[in-house]
């Protein structure tokens, strides 16, 4: 019976090893050579192979599970010691088997050919991330070229053999051959990618007087092709810098949108402004932390929930602070500016007092992260795109209230005109109050969008009180259609700034444009069209 | 014919306003220096050096409060940027300060520390003569001047006034502060100037300079109040107050408001500038955070619990609201910000003419009494009524004296 089990298991382990077949034990002897070189040529030999043998002698080097016992190489797995040449046990194990060590250097070519290997998998979703891997870092270029040469001719897939042919190029930059560099900087010239213009920067860089590229026509196919590259960049840049100044310019709205409204309606400027934005961030702050603890299987749809809440919280505050303060300030615009900043000054201290000084964690949703690859260099993420679809519903909604509901006819009618709104028979308080209420709940839905994409903190709402004026002045009293061209305009403008002098003096420049702006049309992009007097 | 401007003085302040005037100068230049120096710590008048600083902080707070008053109370002009005029008087006094230090700081260089940490190897140019006293003095006159006569050149000009012009002024303070706060501006980024060792040779700790330091503040606020009620008795005073009660009609009269407006505001940016100038020594530090749209907006609510339009109300507002912020801050620091932003809301709502006014009304009430009990036992003369405004506060002979 033991006979018998013994014979099988050998029949079995000779067709396990009898599939394949067995790794060259003398090129396995360079592996145990004390010679950086020769150890670094064995492993290029073992990866080049491209067999699961190899991969699995590479996998017991990178867990230093190799050892040299009695003049074989040999893996220790366990209490067994196997042969590395046949992956067979050897019975009886040696004694004292002499681990093989690895320095960095090596083991990051361990690593790599590891990856390398991995790009023959059958698997695809398997070879795309050992194509990705190796794009980030592949390490020594040279020491892989052998095997990617047989990737890209092995590989069927299109995305993994763009992704293929590029590394191939790039490996053979370091090639000593210059016809093979040329070639190599001519295939990288098609690419559309930062990382492959950052390979070929040092091909023309000097080093002392040398050049360190030596071959003339190498260095010039280089400069064509780093043109070339960034060509393609640049348009991808100019959108993605559009895309973060309209990102920007729809937060913007959302916060000047409200202010536009109550500003347009009462002539009166809400410091507290920027604080109703922070009311809306707490609210989804707080619709999270409730969703976390009594419906953590909808987790990720408490921001739908604190849409309607953020309004309603922001809308009950502001129709407050109307009624009890600036109400009482009516045609003191100057003193309703300081009576407001004093209700701004208790909000932020409630704020503190209640959910402490420190910045609050407002996570996005699932389905608000990651992004839209558009481009090698251009990613749209998801919380901005979802950020200006909303402000583009919000501004719907306003534009269909203002213009299309009795309420929306008299906050324009008193927007125009007060004491004759009022002789038709408008209750112009009332409207005042109610619209102080809408421009409140907007800014506390512009407070939801900024929680999601900047801290949320008490003093959070005290930078934007400037710059959503700067909009209301941009755009014109009581328009709408001048708030959305503003926004943008200056979310657009300021981010180029930004790119162009940096975000301190790109403030500057465009609080200098305003004042100039101002001297041109004091009344705004969009100005009401009526006849009027001043005091 | 005109009247000579000496007279003007002496009939703009009256014999009362130089009693005050002269009362409050023994107090300052005498008594509290007699009292500092000669009194051992123990006794119950000593006044310690907190106290010399604290009240000297305070009195170039009402210098920037008058400052304000000038141009809010009598302009009608609100601006929310005053603080960028005494930080720049303060930065232009603290460029004499550091060079002061010569070679003490941490690095033994000729250059101020922080440009040793930025690895700069010379001084900019805007540098150029900051070791002299005299050109530091000009500077912190000259700088907030010219910058306030350029802005409000083009803001008076195109008429921008009202919550324009203050939200306008929040923005400019407010991008000076980014300004100042980057390191190669070349005023010390965030942390400012500070460590200073000393004033025209001489210790800037002693209290000997503390002591003049106090002089001269007390100085310059009388100055001040001097300069405010010369300038308010006087024609361009009565033109600038009918410019903020109706501007229109001014103008139909056939007066341009741009030069009184920019002549006012200009004068105000140089008064705090040379109150931050006086400031830096006596705090020791001066750094962008005076530049905040906060610190500006705390101006306007001194001189809003003071009492707008009146010369005196600024001073007992600026030294209210900070004497109560000293003992807020060290007591109930959480609480101060509530109280702050009460003292804005209640004051706006039911103190329109500030403690002053509250302290006119209440005398006025009792003046109103006794006229009723008089009426009560003569039945014939009406209670005068007092116009309102600023009736209260000037002497009616001011008024004449300089008009002619």
């Amino acid at each position: 019976m033991r006979r018998f089990l013994l014979s099988l298991g050998l029949v079995l382990g000779l067709c396990a090893t009898g599939a394949r077949a067995d790794l060259d034990p003398a090129a396995l002897k360079g592996l145990a050579s004390d010679d950086f070189d020769a150890k670094q040529a064995a492993i290029t030999g073992l990866a080049a192979t491209g067999d699961a043998d190899a991969e699995r002698v590479l996998k017991a080097l990178a867990d230093d599970a190799l050892a040299v016992a009695g003049g074989r190489v040999v893996i220790t797995a366990g209490g067994q010691v196997l042969d590395a040449a046949s992956g067979a046990a050897i019975k009886p194990a040696p004694a004292n088997p002499e681990s093989i060590g690895l320095n960095n250097a090596l083991r990051q070519q361990v690593d790599g050919a590891l990856a390398a290997l991995r790009l023959f998998s059958a698997d695809r979703a398997e070879r795309l991330a050992a194509a990705k891997l190796l794009l980030a870092d592949m390490g020594d270029g040279a020491a892989l070229l052998p095997i990617l040469d047989k990737a890209v001719k092995a590989e069927a897939d299109g995305e993994i053999k763009t992704i293929l042919a590029q590394l191939h190029a790039q490996a053979r930059l370091t090639s000593p051959d210059a016809a093979v560099r040329l070639a190599a900087v001519q295939t990288l010239g098609e690419s559309a990618s930062p990382a492959v213009k950052a390979l070929l920067l040092p091909l023309i860089e000097k080093q002392g007087d040398a050049y360190l590229e030596t071959d003339d026509k190498v260095r010039y196919a280089a400069q064509t092709a780093i043109k070339s590259i960034e060509g393609r960049l640049a348009w991808s840049e100019t959108a993605g810098q559009i895309f973060t100044g309209v990102s920007l310019g729809s937060i913007l709205l959302l916060a000047a949108l409200g202010l536009a409204i109550t500003y347009g309606v009462m002539g009166v400027i809400n410091m507290a402004h920027g604080e109703l934005l922070m009311i809306g961030a707490y609210s989804a702050y707080a619709m999270q932390t409730l969703f976390r603890a009594s419906f953590p299987d909808f987790v990720d749809y408490y921001l739908v929930a604190a849409v309607p809440v953020a309004f309603f919280v922001a809308a009950l505050v502001g129709m407050a602070m109307e009624r009890t303060v600036i109400r009482h300030l009516y045609g003191r615009p100057l003193e309703t500016l300081l009576a407001t900043w004093g209700l701004s000054l208790v909000l932020i201290q409630a704020a503190r007092l209640l959910f402490g000084a420190q910045n609050v964690e407002v996570a996005n949703p699932v389905w608000m992260s990651g992004g839209v690859q558009i481009a090698e260099n251009l990613s749209l993420p998801w919380n901005r795109l979802v950020i200006v679809a909303f402000s583009g519903f919000v501004l719907l909604l306003v534009w269909l209230m203002m213009n299309k509901t009795r309420l929306g006819m008299f906050v324009r009618a008193v927007t125009q005109n007060r004491p004759m709104a009022g002789c038709v028979g408008v209750p112009t308080a009332r409207i005042d109050t109610l619209a102080f209420g809408i421009g409140s709940g907007i800014a506390g839905l512009g407070g939801v969008a900024l929680s999601q994409i900047a801290n949320v903190g008490p003093d959070m709402g005290t930078g934007y009180i400037v710059d959503s004026f700067m909009v209301v002045v941009l755009g014109g009293v009581g328009q709408l259609a001048g708030a959305v061209w503003a926004a943008l305009g200056l979310g657009v403008v300021s981010k180029f700034l930004e790119g162009w002098a940096g975000a301190v003096i790109a403030k500057i420049l465009v609080l200098v444009f305003i004042i100039i702006f101002i001297q041109k049309r004091p009344q705004g992009l969009f100005a009401l069209k009526g006849r009027f007097v001043e005091n | 014919m005109r009247t000579p401007a000496s007279i003007k003085l002496v009939a703009g302040l009256g014999p009362k306003g130089w009693l005050a005037v002269a009362i409050t100068a023994l107090v300052a230049w005498v008594l509290v220096p007699l009292a500092h120096l000669m009194l051992p710590e123990s006794h119950p008048l000593h006044v310690s050096t907190f106290a010399i600083t604290l009240i000297g902080k305070i009195l170039c707070y009402a210098v920037v409060a008058v400052a304000m008053d000038l141009i809010w109370g009598y302009g009608g002009i609100l601006s929310l940027g005053h603080g960028l005029f005494f930080a720049l008087g303060g930065y232009s006094f603290g460029m004499y300060l550091m060079r002061q230090i010569g070679r003490e700081g941490s690095y033994q260089s000729d250059l101020p520390d922080f440009m040793v940490f930025l690895d700069w190897k010379e001084l900019p140019w805007y540098w150029t003569g900051s070791d002299h006293f005299l050109w530091a003095i000009f500077l912190a006159v000259a700088v907030p001047g010219v910058i306030a006569w350029i802005f409000g050149y083009f803001a008076f000009r195109s008429r921008i006034k009202g919550v324009y012009f203050s939200i306008i002024t929040q923005a400019l303070t407010y991008a000076a502060m980014l300004f100042f706060f980057r390191n190669e501006t070349g005023f010390g980024g965030n942390n400012g100037f500070t460590d200073f060792k000393r004033i025209l040779g001489y210790s800037i700790t002693a209290p000997e300079t503390r002591l003049v330091l106090f002089g001269l503040s007390v100085a310059l606020l009388l100055g001040t109040l001097i300069l405010g009620r010369v300038l308010i008795a006087s024609k361009f005073g009565k033109v600038l107050t009918a410019i903020r009660d109706a501007e229109s009609r001014v103008m139909f009269i056939g007066y341009n408001p741009l030069h009184y407006k920019l002549f006012i505001w200009t004068v105000s940016a140089m008064l705090c500038g040379l109150a931050g100038a006086l400031y830096v020594p006596q705090v020791g530090i001066i750094n962008p955070s005076e530049m905040s749209v906060a610190n500006s907006i705390e101006i306007a609510i001194w001189v809003a619990v003071g009492g707008r339009g009146t010369l005196i109300g600024p001073v007992f507002g600026a030294a209210i609201v900070n004497l109560s912020k000293s003992w807020f801050t060290t007591s109930f620091p959480e609480y101060w910000l509530f109280f702050l932003g009460l003292l804005f809301i209640l004051v706006t709502l039911y103190l329109p003419q500030g403690v002053v006014g509250l302290w006119a009304k209440l005398t006025r009430r009792e003046a109103k009494a006794a006229a009723a009990q008089a009426k009560a036992e003569t039945p014939a003369a009406p209670a005068a009524r007092n116009s309102e405004s600023n009736a209260a506060e000037l002497p009616a002979g001011a008024a004449k004296g300089a008009s002619a």
